[in-house]
């Protein structure tokens, strides 16, 4: 069963320690959901975990079933199942969508084993037709353009593509209406499967009306400082998080303090 | 300062080539007055580079090919270069001479002309004088002189008033030996209103080819024309490339230049469109690759005369090893050219820490009732956007090429020919140092 097993991960970026030992351990099949105030550290997380060259990982350890993940290359972590839908994707120009999915998804399967184009363009329109797109983006430039709803079911996209392991979700649903959130939480379920695990960032409860998390967890100051169920999302839609705030003592909740 | 006259012709022999030739009396006078002049004159001045110790006082002998029946026997770069069957026309040079050509039956009834410039000097004497040498005087520097004086081969295109033509007109310069004059001048000749799209490709048979590629294009595009011009020079690392390419657009006209610069060795290149007339309007793409030890100069220019005239200029190099770019672009707007407007863009990738890339935007501008503006940017591939790649699992070689690629793409995707743009596709790729074993 596939593991993610993240133990005292500390992180720095510009010399800044953003995250302060954090620990979470996610097994196929359940669904996580990480909450928290901005600037708590949640993208840092999401960025460590993947591998971002300005995020300087410290101390600690990560394992994806068994392989230790922090040894990898960005590229290698993907091939090994991670996947993130990221906050910010890049716009590349002059790399066309479908091109560079392409390219991914042969990378992921592995040389020799590459997709037909036939069947590749089949199943890429069929993934964008689930998730409401224009087939016209399989020709735009990369991200180019694409207004903000339109990048993350782009991410969403990719990621039904790719089929890993691992998805982390980064702010998926900012920026998107009630229908796009819908789609892009059918295509999150579409997904779901007893051996894969999903970590899904948010400040909203809004996404998990549509996607029920097994787990949640409230990261301030960063670090997980509270876990729950479900009703641990509906408490914080409700009241906010001052009462967190109050209960464990903290005034600044934001990452990159002293604590 | 370098005083000695080192083009390797005298009058004598210029006037018993000529005549062999069988030019006409006009063109052999033009090509001694303009030897005449080499003497006084100075080389051109190219910003921050020192041409005169490069490779450009030899013009090389004069070498006569013999005219090739068909392209089956063709070099395979010159081969691969067409698509079979030719639909338009096509005229190939191979060293000094013109060895093919071929216009359709259909385009010589229009009365469209394409023909080496010797035959339409002799055939179409009026028209090439009244254009000939007009728009890249003889009597601008040093190396315009001498490219006057023994151009050979070379390229007549003429379109009438009112012709449009759709498939692209096709040209291939190919130099095969050392020391051969590879000196070709193209004269593109657009009535009022007509249409044309030319693409050209200058190549080389081996790297060790050394020859200086001293070249003149010239656009004449009447009122209301719309032509189309693109050219990629590929040639080889011991040859020098000078190139001057050079539109005068009238009213309402308009020319676009497809520029893929990928030659491995030294090379100048300028080109420069003046909008004479109102409402004409002018729109360079530019891509280059620089590698190895390449010392590399491209410059182009615009100059504003006619009143709501439009110019755009966009130059995308990539620097890898230790190549060396200077990239210009200059948008002159005259006085009493109202309403104008021009933009420039010059980008250049680093690929590495000791390639040197020099962007310099100029804006001169003599009116007040303008709008013009310009970017420039020397840089490294964007680290984020090989993160995102790389998190999709494409490896660090394959994200950068993606990246680079899709830098220079949005130039080779305008290639007319299909032939040419997927070469020239490879070209990048071998530029960039990529074997074939990593295509996808
Ligand atoms: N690229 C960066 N450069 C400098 N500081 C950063 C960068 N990214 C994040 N930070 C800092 O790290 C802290 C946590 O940010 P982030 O992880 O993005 O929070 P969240 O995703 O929870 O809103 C913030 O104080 C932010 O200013
Ligand atoms: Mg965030």
């Amino acid at each position: 069963m596939t593991t993610l097993k993240i133990k005292d991960l500390r992180s720095r970026i510009e010399g800044k320690e953003i995250l302060k030992g954090l620990s979470l351990e996610i097994h196929g099949g359940e669904i996580h959901a990480i909450m928290g105030p901005n600037g708590t550290g949640k993208s840092t997380l999401a960025s460590a975990l993947m591998g971002h060259p300005k995020y300087e990982v410290t101390d600690g350890r990560v394992t994806l079933d068994d392989e230790d993940l922090l040894e990898m290359e960005v590229d290698e972590r993907a091939r090994a199942g991670l996947f993130l839908a990221m906050q910010y994707p890049s716009e590349i120009a002059g790399v066309t969508n479908s091109d560079f999915l392409r390219s991914a998804v042969n990378a992921r399967r592995g040389e020799g084993n590459e997709v037909s184009l036939i069947r590749f363009i089949r199943q890429m329109e069929s993934k964008m037709k689930g998730l409401e797109m224009n087939p016209e983006f399989s020709h735009r430039y990369l991200n180019e353009g694409f207004s903000g709803g339109e990048k993350k079911r782009n991410e969403i996209l990719q990621m039904m593509l790719l089929e890993p392991k691992f998805v982390i979700l980064d702010e998926v649903d900012s920026g998107l209406d009630i229908d796009a959130l819908r789609i892009v939480a059918n295509g999150v379920n579409e997904l779901r499967s007893p051996d894969r695990g999903f970590l899904i960032i948010t400040h909203y409860q809004r996404l998990l009306n549509y996607i029920t998390p097994d787990f949640v967890h409230v990261m301030m100051q960063g670090r997980i400082v509270k876990s729950g169920g479900p009703e641990l999302a509906h408490r914080l839609e409700a009241e906010g998080y001052d009462w967190v705030k109050e209960e464990l003592g903290i005034t600044d909740e934001t990452a990159g303090q002293d604590a | 300062m370098d005083v000695q006259n080192r083009v390797s012709v005298n009058a004598d022999d210029l006037c018993a080539w000529s005549r062999a030739k069988a030019e006409p009396q006009w063109l052999l006078e033009q090509r001694l007055q303009a030897l005449k002049q080499v003497e006084d004159l100075e080389l051109p001045e190219v910003e921050k580079i020192k041409l005169e110790r490069w490779d450009i006082h030899e013009h090389g002998d004069y070498k006569a090919e013999k005219l090739w029946p068909g392209l089956q026997e063709a070099h395979e770069a010159v081969h691969s270069l067409v698509n079979f069957p030719v639909e338009g026309g096509l005229i190939v040079q191979h060293n000094s001479d013109v060895v093919y050509t071929e216009l359709s039956a259909d385009l010589a009834a229009q009365g469209v002309i394409l023909t080496d410039l010797h035959t339409a000097a002799k055939e179409h004497g009026e028209l090439v004088q009244r254009y000939l040498g007009q728009a890249v005087k003889p009597e601008e520097h040093r190396l315009s002189a001498v490219h006057s004086a023994v151009w050979s081969g070379g390229v007549f295109l003429y379109i009438p008033d009112g012709v449009e033509v759709d498939v692209p007109l096709q040209a291939i310069f190919y130099s095969s030996m050392s020391g051969a004059r590879f000196a070709p001048h193209i004269l593109i000749v657009a009535g009022n209103n007509s249409k044309i799209s030319y693409v050209d490709n200058c190549i080389s048979g081996r790297e060790d080819i050394k020859v200086l590629h001293n070249g003149v294009l010239e656009v004449f595009a009447g009122a209301g024309s719309k032509v189309q011009v693109a050219s990629v020079h590929q040639l080889a690392a011991a040859t020098t490339d000078f190139t001057q390419r050079r539109a005068v657009v009238l009213a309402d006209g308009a020319v676009e230049w497809i520029i893929g610069e990928m030659n491995n060795g030294y090379t100048a290149t300028d080109t420069k469109t003046l909008l004479q007339g109102n409402g004409s309007n002018s729109d360079a793409k530019v891509i280059a690759v620089g590698s190895g030890c390449q010392k590399l100069s491209y410059t182009t220019q615009v100059q504003h005369f006619g009143r709501s005239s439009v110019s755009q200029m966009i130059t995308r190099a990539v620097m890898r090893e230790e190549a060396t770019a200077i990239i210009n672009g200059i948008t002159k707007i005259e006085k009493g050219a109202t309403n104008c407007d021009g933009q420039q863009t010059e980008r250049i990738l680093m690929l590495s820490p000791k390639a040197r890339g020099d962007a310099n935007p100029i804006l001169l501008i003599d009116e007040d009732d303008v709008t013009a503006g310009h970017a420039a940017s020397v840089g490294q591939v964007n680290a984020e956007q090989i993160y995102y790649l790389m998190s999709r699992g494409i490896s660090r070689n394959e994200a950068e090429y993606l990246v680079i690629f899709g830098f220079l793409a949005p130039v080779i995707s305008e290639i007319p020919l299909e032939g040419v743009r997927s070469r020239l596709q490879d070209l990048v790729e071998r530029k960039l140092g990529r074997s074939q074993e990593f295509k996808s």
